[in-house]
Parts: C-alpha cells; structure tokens; sequence
C-alpha cells in the first residue's frame, strides 16, 4: 500500500482545479487518478467555443481550455496516472485502482476528492418505446466518435431533448453533412443555452419541435428506419392524431445527465436531490475527508463555474488536511418554494467569509424574490428578472448574515413580485 | 424593430434592434456590436477537425481565428474537410492561412504529440 496525502478521482476540469489549489495551499503529496488516456475530460471532445469566459475573459474551445490546466498540472509536478481505473473507495480513504503497468494498487491518502462527472441518460432511462434497433446513440457518444475519432454515425438524423449537447452535436453534424430533421422536446421550453439555439438551430433551419416526444422507433431491419414523434399534454401524456414521422437512420439523445457517483453510493455518502452527495460549505460529504465538486456533485451548465468549485474543494480538502475544518455549527440549507436543490446543503465551519449558494430553479420565471428565510426571520433577499432552470444560479452572502439564526435552518425560495 | 439571441456569450441576452440601429437588452458591448451586424454582415466561428495524415485513425481539432461570413461556412468546411495536417501539432498553429479569402485563418486547437 502507498501513501498520499490527497488523491483526486477525476482529472476533467474539476479535478485538474482541485489539484493546483490544494498544492497553491501547501499539500505537495498529491495523486490525480484519470481513467482516460490524456487528462482534461469531457472537454477533450467539446471542441467547439464558449469556454473560459469568466476564467480567462476569452472564448476558447474545449481543448484549448483544458490544456491551459492540464499545461499547470505539469508545471507544479503534480502527479497524475492516466488509464487508471478506480476500483474501490473505502470508508477510512483507501483508494483501489488499476492500470496496465501498475497492476492493482491501494493508496492510503488523508483526503479524497470525488471530481467524476457525469454520464447521459440513455434510452432505458427513459423507456423509449420501439424497436430496438441499432442508431439509437446518446449525444455526447455521438460527439466522441465525430470529434476525437473522426466518424459520423448516421446521415438522417432526429434529436430528442434540446439540451445543449444536442444542439451542438445538431450544428457538428449538419456542418459534417448530415441532414438534421428536427429535435424534439419533451418540456414547453428548451433545457439549452438560448445562444446555442440561435447558432445551432436557427442558423441552420432545424425546427424545435416543444411539448412533443419520440411516441415509436421503428427499424424492423436491425437499424433506424423512422421516429414517430408526438405531442404530449401537461400530464405528459401522447395526444392522439398528434403524430409526426420522420425516416431517418440515426436517434441522438440528449435527454440528460446524471452525477456519477457509484462509489460515493457504496460509501453510503448522504445523498441529496440533485443525484450528487450532499456536502458542506467547504464541499465536504458526510464521509470525513471525503470531497466531491464538478458535475458528479451536480450537473454544470459553464464549465468554468466546474473549474471554480474543483477550487473549492481542494481548498477544502487542503484545509481538512492540515486539520483546520473544524465542525463548529450546522447549518442546514433546504429548496424551498420553486427551487430544485441548493448546494452546499450544510455550512459547518467559518472557514469561508462568504458562503456562495448555488441553485436551480424548477421552471422559468421572471421577476421574482429570492428569499433566504430562517424560521420566521429574512436573512436575504435578491430580486432576480429572469431565471430558467438550465442556468445555474449563484448568490453570495456574507457569513456575518449566518449569525444569530432563530434556528440552524436556512430556506431558499422564490417569491413572485 | 428585430428581436434576436446574442451569441457572443452563453449568457444569451435577448436583443432588439430598430432600423436605426439602436441596440437595446444587451448586458456588454458587444451584444450591440454582434446586433448590428447581424443585420448587415452575419458572422460565425467556425470549429471542426482535420485529419492528421501521418497518424492512424486521427483528427486534431481547429477553429476560424476570426468569425466568417455566415454564407460561406459550408465552403469553409470543405476546404477544412480535403486539407489534412501532419503531427505533432501545438495549439495555435496556423494550418490554412486566410482561407477562401476571408480574412480568417484556421488555426489548431489541440496539442497532439
């Protein structure tokens, strides 16, 4: 067995940032583990542009953004293994991986950070009815093939659900000469980027087909033949006589992403609604020493706010080494009226002056109140124009505001105007 | 009076212009800047991959160093799509200089060794 002061899960963006915080915050001993054969993530496929904005007021592509990362991992000799696969996690921090060269290895470390992203809902997941025929793919395999292997997977092709990743596979692959028919959304709004819908679908004429659902796959000869949409009621219930049908060999999906967090799961890590574990204000779970930040606490919009929480949480992770996160209260932060989730769920130490909550409203909504209300008493309240649950909501409070609480609870709601 | 989506960010304002060219709704300048010429000379950033020649099974992404007129992205491509380039590529490399004549460049986006 090894020794490590701190081993990250994870070299993405989230990963990447934790481990050049912790070592800017005095922890040399440092192990990042990436399964894949470079480090950088999901970005190393998301070649098109949008990226590092708030980071580095710059549009960059996905590539380019990581390497600026993966480029300081190098300069600060932070260890880092590729193709490693972590097998186990146990409670008292014994990580198991494996790799090639390496055979099976068990690493003692003080502090584990969980940055292991996210994975997409597949047909299962939402019981797509039809035949089961091959050309059903999600979107970002779709993008994997196309952008780092160089094949497109279908010429006719039908999306369904308009989150961001389906619009931009839409553009990528109507520029690489496939026919996009049309993407088809579930919900009466999009769950993507307004921008993205303007230069991934209205510049190219792709209709977005609201309220409407893939009703039947049909590809009796082993591959997609046709899609059968339909539109659904407010029950979310197929309206009859309302079918739309489009021949085509290929169904991408992009109905959704998941924290991926089997191994949080076995620890038995408290879990919260967002599908990631609950953590504290330094982004601890409730396993002593045990992190978690990025999309496998809970699905990012903007990567740079993913790169931000990794931050966080080497922060947290460093302090929590050099024995400085002390419990000294608990607070607990709960969704209210509106809100899907809130993270942190806890705040348990004054290691932070201010505390920033980040959130997810459940549908859109314009002109509201944002209310931070304990018991009976306003602690906060932000007036909002417009928010969407696609865009993740970030509101700072000075830690001077969590004092004096009639009671160790703190709500997060919305308030019409 | 025109509404439109800003692009320039994934903030994604919501844009109206009038015939004068009075931007409002835009949270920075260049939501204005990005407004009028919607309306008078369409842009976009172009990112793709080429194919690596002497390597296996390999692309290296790229992208337009400026944004193109919109109506030549399909052209654009083409170009892209029938030049390849060979590795080790850096970041920044220039692999077509002004292509068709637009003015942009389509520059390497990814390191590959």
């Amino acid at each position: 067995m090894i020794k490590r002061d701190l081993v990250i899960i994870g070299g993405g963006s989230a990963g990447m940032a934790a481990a050049i915080e912790a070592k800017k915050n005095g922890i040399d001993d440092i192990l990042i583990l990436e399964k894949d054969g470079v480090l950088g993530g999901i970005l190393n496929q998301c070649i098109h542009n949008g990226f590092g904005l708030t980071e580095f007021k710059e549009e960059l592509t996905g590539p380019e953004y990581l390497s600026r990362f993966a480029e300081q991992v190098e300069e600060m000799g932070i260890e880092y293994k590729l193709n490693s696969l972590v097998l186990d996690v146990t409670e008292n921090r014994i990580v198991t991986y494996s790799n090639a060269e390496d055979g099976v290895v068990l690493v003692e470390a003080k502090a584990i950070v969980f940055a292991t992203g996210c994975y997409e809902r597949s047909a299962g997941a939402i019981q797509l009815s039809g035949d089961r025929c091959s050309g059903i793919i999600t979107a970002g395999t779709a993008q994997k093939y196309l952008n780092i292997h160089g094949f497109l997977v279908g010429k006719r092709i039908v999306i369904l659900g308009s989150g961001d990743i389906g619009l931009i596979m839409a553009r990528r692959m109507t520029l690489e000469g496939a026919k996009v028919l049309c993407v088809s959304e579930l919900m009466p709004y999009s769950n993507g980027l307004n921008r993205n819908i303007a230069q991934c679908l209205n510049d190219y004429n792709i209709p977005l087909y609201l309220s409407r659902s893939v009703l039947r796959v049909e590809g009796k000869s082993g591959r997609v033949e046709k899609v059968v949409l339909a539109a659904v009621d407010d029950k979310m219930k197929f309206i009859p006589g309302t079918e739309m049908e489009f021949e085509c060999d290929t169904l991408l999906l992009s109905v959704g992403l998941v924290p991926y967090v089997s191994l949080l799961d076995k620890l038995h890590a408290e879990m919260s609604s967002t599908r990631g574990a609950k953590v504290n204000d330094q982004l601890m779970t409730s396993i002593p020493g045990v992190f978690a930040c990025g999309n496998c606490l809970h699905v990012h919009d903007v990567v740079d706010f993913v790169t931000d929480e990794g931050r966080d949480a080497g922060r947290g992770a460093a302090n929590y080494i050099k024995g400085l996160s002390e419990k000294k209260k608990h607070i607990a932060i709960k969704p209210g009226n509106g809100v899907s989730y809130v993270i942190p769920q806890f705040i348990e130490t004054d290691l932070n002056n201010d505390i920033t909550f980040k959130f997810r409203v459940r549908k859109p909504v314009k002109n509201v109140f944002v209310n931070f209300k304990s018991g009976d008493q306003l602690v906060n309240k932000v007036v909002k124009p417009v928010l969407i649950p696609s865009e993740m909501v970030m509101i700072k409070l000075n830690k001077d505001k969590l004092t004096n609480l009639p009671i160790d609870e703190i709500e997060v709601s919305l308030e019409e105007r | 009076m025109k509404e439109l989506t800003c692009i320039v960010c994934p903030r994604g304002c919501r844009l109206t212009i009038d015939d004068n060219l009075n931007v409002t709704g835009n949270f920075c300048p260049r939501g204005a800047e990005y407004a009028k010429n919607e309306l008078t000379n369409p842009k976009r950033m172009i990112t793709s991959f080429m194919r690596v020649k002497n390597r296996e099974n390999c692309v290296v992404s790229v992208k337009t160093s400026v944004a193109i007129p919109k109506g030549m992205i399909f052209q654009v491509m083409e170009e892209i799509n029938h030049v390849g380039v060979d590795a080790p590529t850096r970041i920044g490399d220039i692999a077509i200089k002004d292509v068709l004549g637009t003015g942009a460049d389509i520059v390497i986006t990814k390191n590959i060794k």
